[in-house]
């Protein structure tokens, strides 16, 4: 009886145990979000994919409908190839085009894709033609200080001389 | 003088990498020794009960306190920066990674290695180890083993146990006492905890850990002075050295697990 006992008591405490692991898996982890459903691949070239990593959410006005499954650079273009996997079922026009996207000010970085209006839609294995990079917040900056200095260097040179002035004008 | 000192440094140097590569052996020796254990496996189920199911009360006490404290003190935290619904991420985060498993370790290391210690170290000092050897029955595989075994299943659950009542501890402060939307802050949990990253290295964790307590509590009980003075100070050992292992194997671990952001 009292071995009996032990092994009941040895039992629930292993229960415990495999009920904390499914609590911790789908409740308080991402096990739920692994979605079995079908998808297919479709690719997308980037002149700059800024900080975009592989599990990056694909979206569509907002909501999720894939995932980025690799990120290589195309050495002949040096492109980054970014490849996509989309939930089957859902259907792009050939003409859509593909962004990427911050979430708020400083959140992660996703794939935005707009649907285009052609007949024939996407199918696995095809390429996303248009693109657009991510916003690189440097060069957003340096084209801001660009295009002052060239208002400050045609409005003091007014008349005499209307060269673009270059950054380096904008100092005096 | 110098001399004399340099002598000591060396003697305690040497004695210090023999009991390493003697307990090494040891638990070379244990791990032959677990498949006679499984087969005799009532043996095994009664190690369990009381190295588990006896630690339970304290491992649900002390994660239910963490998680609550650990929710207070990260929402004061966060307020500034009007990210309090992330406060289920934090708590979630450092439990699975970090506290579930360490804590457990050395409250395992109080609660459970400091009795094997003891119950083995008696039944060295009062002989019992060698008369089984006497009946040609071998201790290894009828008492050591089936502790060894029963360290290594109870050690992982326990530190489940531990992050998911942490982790409710938490959800009772940030839904129940400050109002932070529930829905919230499961799902931004569920973003950012990786079930094989986070949830499954914790367990990786805790079980290299089950490895050195019970190891260390077993080697120090099986190698205690047969005397009252020595069993007193080899359960000291026990609890000194595996919270130092655990912690350092720790570093190392966190180290080569989660470099990456």
């Amino acid at each position: 009886m009292a071995k009996k006992s032990t092994e009941a008591m040895v039992g629930t405490f292993v229960l415990m145990g495999l009920i904390g692991l499914v609590f911790l898996a789908l409740k308080a982890a991402n096990l739920a979000s692994f979605s079995s459903a079908q998808t297919y691949k479709v690719s997308a070239r980037f002149d700059n994919i800024g900080g975009l990593k592989v599990r990056a959410p694909v979206r569509t006005a907002g909501v999720v409908v894939g995932h980025v499954s690799a990120i290589k650079l195309d050495a002949r273009t040096f492109q980054g190839a970014v490849t996509l996997e989309i939930n089957q079922g859902i259907a792009f026009p050939q003409d859509s085009s593909a962004k990427i996207l911050t979430a708020g000010l400083l959140g992660d970085q996703y794939v935005g894709i707009e649907p285009g209006a052609d007949d024939k839609n996407l199918a696995g294995g095809d390429t996303i033609k248009q693109t657009q990079s991510a916003v690189v917040l440097e060069d957003l900056i340096g084209q801001m200080i660009f295009n002052k200095a060239a208002d400050a260097g045609s409005a003091g040179a007014a008349g005499s001389n209307s060269a673009p002035a270059s950054p380096a004008g904008a100092k005096k | 003088m110098i001399a004399k000192l340099v002598n000591r440094l060396g003697a305690r140097v040497i004695s210090a990498m023999a009991s390493v590569g003697h307990a090494a052996f040891f638990l070379l020796d244990l791990i032959r020794h677990s498949p006679t254990a499984l087969r005799r496996f009532g043996l095994v189920i009664d190690q369990i009960h009381a190295i588990g199911n006896r630690s339970l009360v304290i491992i649900l006490a002390s994660g239910t306190a963490v998680g609550l404290v650990l929710a207070l003190q990260m929402y004061y935290a966060l307020v500034p920066y009007g990210a309090t619904e992330s406060l289920g991420l934090v708590v979630n985060l450092s439990l699975v990674r970090e506290l579930g498993p360490v804590v457990t370790a050395l409250l395992f290391a109080g609660r459970a290695g400091t009795s094997l210690t003891a119950e083995i170290g008696l039944m060295k000092a009062g002989e019992q180890l060698a008369a089984m050897e006497l009946m040609a029955v071998d201790p290894r595989s009828r008492v050591l083993a089936p502790r060894f075994v029963g360290g290594l299943v109870a050690m992982p659950i326990l530190a489940i146990l531990y992050s998911a009542v942490g982790i409710l501890g938490a959800w009772v402060v940030a839904v129940q006492l400050i109002g932070i939307d529930p829905g919230n802050f499961w799902s931004i949990m569920q973003a950012k905890v990786d079930v094989v990253r986070d949830i499954g290295n914790g367990v990786v964790k805790s079980f290299v850990f089950g490895v050195v307590c019970t190891v260390v509590a077993l080697y120090q009980g099986y190698e205690t002075r047969a005397t009252p003075e020595g069993v007193a100070y080899a359960t000291t050992r026990t609890v000194v050295i595996s919270s130092l292992v655990v912690l350092g194997m720790d570093f190392i671990l966190t180290a080569m697990m989660f470099s990456t952001p």
